[in-house]
């Protein structure tokens, strides 16, 4: 098996308080795991983690990423080395348009792999293409980068940055929150046209509803900090029937 | 209230026969008042309201002195002042002296007067006569005063009714980096009902001598005419900068201000704009970036005095190392000036720790039926943008500065003159890409 990312004993504070206890996960390439858990219980502190957010920080444990140290390595190496985080909460940024970032991100990201600049035309067609397949306005490329954007624009807006990037590995943070069934859709065809065996996907979300559309190999759960219960696709459904307390109650149980 | 200085008697003897208008029973009345003024007032305390924040007492510790003689200055040292190639009127002043072989004018259509102020007080004295300090503001007697004693020259516009100026009038205001030196200029801009122009003031230096700049222009726009003004001050390291613009607007007229200061020890814009007229406009734009120990004094103040007139400002300042700013912006909407509209916006961006940004917005309403809205932020940069941007592949010296510049460009896309706007990203990008060398080589130490 190709591992591509593996997690070991992760213990994550935030302005000193303690968020994440101990996460032990493995990710092979060509997987689609799927973290599902109640609010608060630290799963975009783990999203933001992976990202590099330098405001967290890791206690003990390690992670490594196709085989490196991802602790060692900044956010914006880590975005050059494939790593991808759809934001919960798109940050808007006044004066920065959409396109550009977008151009200059896949730059940077193409100088990594060693592949030239892609030139005005290419660039244009491919951004078109993504934004038709994303179905957003045209006109969404040439404002400023999520502002002003409805809920739902800024999701797609994530996606096809994902699209445009192609990240080895994608992690998608409730992207399916406040999305209607249509957008949902939109956003998982999206997803899934990155499928293969070379990428994993981790999906964080609340609901079984996005895993109607993209279906997990894996589901596991964190509650309070840790990863209480890990399965198949079927372990969603039963989350969704039975909620989430009687794994909270383990979790604690098991708090030392 | 004044801070101590030493007396400017002496140099006012000396020079009072070669300065403008000497021959002039008026002119030389007002200067011999204005002298009397700057004698008895001297220069504000930081205990007047309107100074609370700008300590002038390193201007006592020196006698500032206009220059009689002229300093030679090639074209070809004017290069990185100009805008482009685009073709505009040019008038250069050097030291506060006249450079006509620096100002090539094009042909002007009829219903322009464009000169030297000195060649205008030789030429028509008395359309001055009763023009001249008429629109000032009685907040800064010292300087005004001392504008008037040693006013050397400055530029005057005047456009008759209906006159459109096709190309901008660039004034370029070079100082050669004499120590100790004053330049003493006056600007009078007069436009008749219905004309347009657009006039690009640049303040500049070529060293970093400790002197200081004194600068008032003045700005009458009568019915339906408008006027897009450009103050870039970029004075020396050493420099001290304190400028008035005063405005008089009749009925319908617009006026637009861009003030953008990026250079200057000591740099203080007043900003006066009297809305005389019913569905006058004004919008009032600045952007000021500020390092080291850098003191930039925006100091604005509008007086709706009619119904129906709008006005509108939006400044913003970005502050790195201990750099301060003070914004004040006073508007005040007289009885019966009903129907007003006015916003102000005032927001800055820190970059240190120890830069200091104050705001001072003072509101008068007199009158009921008025619309006046007020933003005010000071913050540092946004660290989940900074971080939204780096998990994007921007590394931080690349995020940092696109912020920067972001924050920086719409008050320049407020701008209607392509040449200045491009020019002035520029000036942006490089005081960025200092700051990025600075940043660099603070981590290698
Ligand atoms: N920047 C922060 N400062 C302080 N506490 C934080 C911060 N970010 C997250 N937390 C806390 O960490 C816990 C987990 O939050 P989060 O990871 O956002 O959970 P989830 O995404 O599962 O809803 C919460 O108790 C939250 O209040
Ligand atoms: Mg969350």
């Amino acid at each position: 098996m190709n591992t591509l990312l593996r997690i070991k004993n992760l213990h994550v504070s935030v302005e000193g308080k303690a968020i994440l206890h101990g996460i032990d996960l493995s990710i092979n390439a060509g997987e689609v795991h799927a973290i599902m858990g109640p609010n608060g219980s630290g799963k975009s502190t783990f999203a933001q983690v992976l990202a590099g957010r330098e405001q967290f920080e890791v206690l003990q444990g390690s992670i490594h990423y196709a085989g490196e140290n991802l602790l060692t390595l900044s956010p914006e190496k880590r975005a050059r080395a494939g790593i991808f985080l759809a934001f919960q909460y798109p940050v808007e940024i006044p004066g920065v348009s959409n396109v550009y970032l977008l151009k200059t991100a896949l730059n940077a990201i193409r100088k990594q792999r060693g592949e030239a600049e892609l030139d005005a035309m290419d660039f244009l067609e491919r951004v078109k293409q993504h934004t038709a397949m994303m179905q957003m306005d045209e006109e969404l490329l040439y404002r400023s980068v999520n502002a002003g954007f409805s809920g739902g624009e800024k999701k797609r807006n994530e996606i096809l940055q994902l699209l445009m990037l192609e990240p080895r590995l994608a992690i998608l943070d409730e992207t399916d929150s406040g999305l209607d069934i249509d957008a949902l859709q939109v956003v998982a065809n999206g997803v899934n046209s990155l499928r293969d065996d070379t990428r994993a996907f981790l999906l964080v979300t609340h609901y079984q509803r996005l895993l109607d559309y993209i279906r997990p190999d894996f589901v596991h759960v964190l509650a309070a900090g840790r990863l209480v219960k890990s399965g198949g696709p079927e372990l969603a459904l039963e989350l969704e029937q039975r909620g989430y307390s009687w794994l909270k109650e383990a979790a604690v149980a098991a708090t030392p | 209230m004044s801070i101590p200085q030493p007396s400017y008697q002496g140099i006012f003897q000396r020079l009072q026969q070669h300065l403008p208008g000497a021959g002039i029973a008026w002119m030389s009345q007002m200067r011999d008042s204005a002298l009397a003024t700057l004698q008895q007032q001297g220069f504000p305390d930081t205990r007047m309201e309107a100074w609370k924040y700008t300590d002038l007492r390193s201007l006592g510790r020196h006698l500032f002195t206009p220059t009689t003689a002229n300093r030679e200055i090639s074209t070809a040292q004017l290069e990185p002042w100009l805008f482009d190639q685009e073709p505009m009127h040019r008038l250069v002043f050097v030291d506060g002296r006249f450079a006509p072989q620096l100002s090539p004018l094009h042909a002007l259509s009829g219903g322009v007067t464009l000169t030297s102020l000195a060649a205008a007080l030789e030429r028509h004295p008395a359309e001055l006569e009763h023009r001249l300090g008429r629109t000032l503001d009685t907040q800064r007697p010292g300087f005004n005063a001392m504008n008037t004693a040693f006013l050397q020259d400055g530029a005057y516009l005047k456009l008759e009714r209906q006159t459109v100026l096709d190309l901008p009038v660039h004034l370029l205001f070079i100082s050669s980096g004499q120590t100790e030196h004053m330049a003493t200029l006056r600007n009078v801009i007069m436009a008749a009902p219905g004309s347009a122009v657009t006039v690009i003031e640049s303040w500049v230096a070529l060293g970093d001598a400790t002197c200081l700049s004194n600068t008032i222009t003045e700005i009458m726009l009568e019915d339906n005419a408008s006027l897009e003004h450009y103050k870039v001050v970029q004075e020396g390291d050493s420099a001290t900068h304190i400028g008035d613009t005063s405005v008089y607007q009749q009925a319908d007229s617009r006026f637009t201000s861009h003030s953008i200061t990026l250079g200057g020890r000591l740099v203080r814009n007043d900003l006066d704009v009297c809305l005389d007229g019913h569905g006058a406009e004004c919008a009032l734009n600045g952007l000021t970036l500020t390092r080291g120990r850098q003191h930039v004094d925006n100091h604005t103040r509008i007086d709706h005095q009619q119904s129906h007139a709008s006005s509108r400002e939006y400044y913003k300042g970005i502050l790195d190392d201990r750099s301060r700013t003070v914004f004040s912006g006073r508007i005040k909407v007289h009885p019966g000036a009903q129907k007003t509209t006015a916003q102000q916006n005032n927001h800055s961006l820190l970059l240190s720790a120890d830069a200091e940004a104050d705001a001072r917005p003072q509101f008068e309403i007199y009158a009921d039926d008025v619309q006046c809205t007020h933003g005010c932020t000071v913050g540092e940069l946004d660290a989940d943008a900074l971080f939204y941007l780096r998990s994007r592949a921007l590394d931080r010296e690349s995020a940092r500065n696109l912020l920067v510049y972001a924050f920086a460009a719409d008050v320049l896309e407020r701008m209607q003159q392509q040449p200045v706007r491009h020019y002035l990203e520029q000036q942006l990008a490089r005081h960025l890409s200092g700051a990025t060398a600075r940043l660099q080589s603070a981590a290698w130490h």
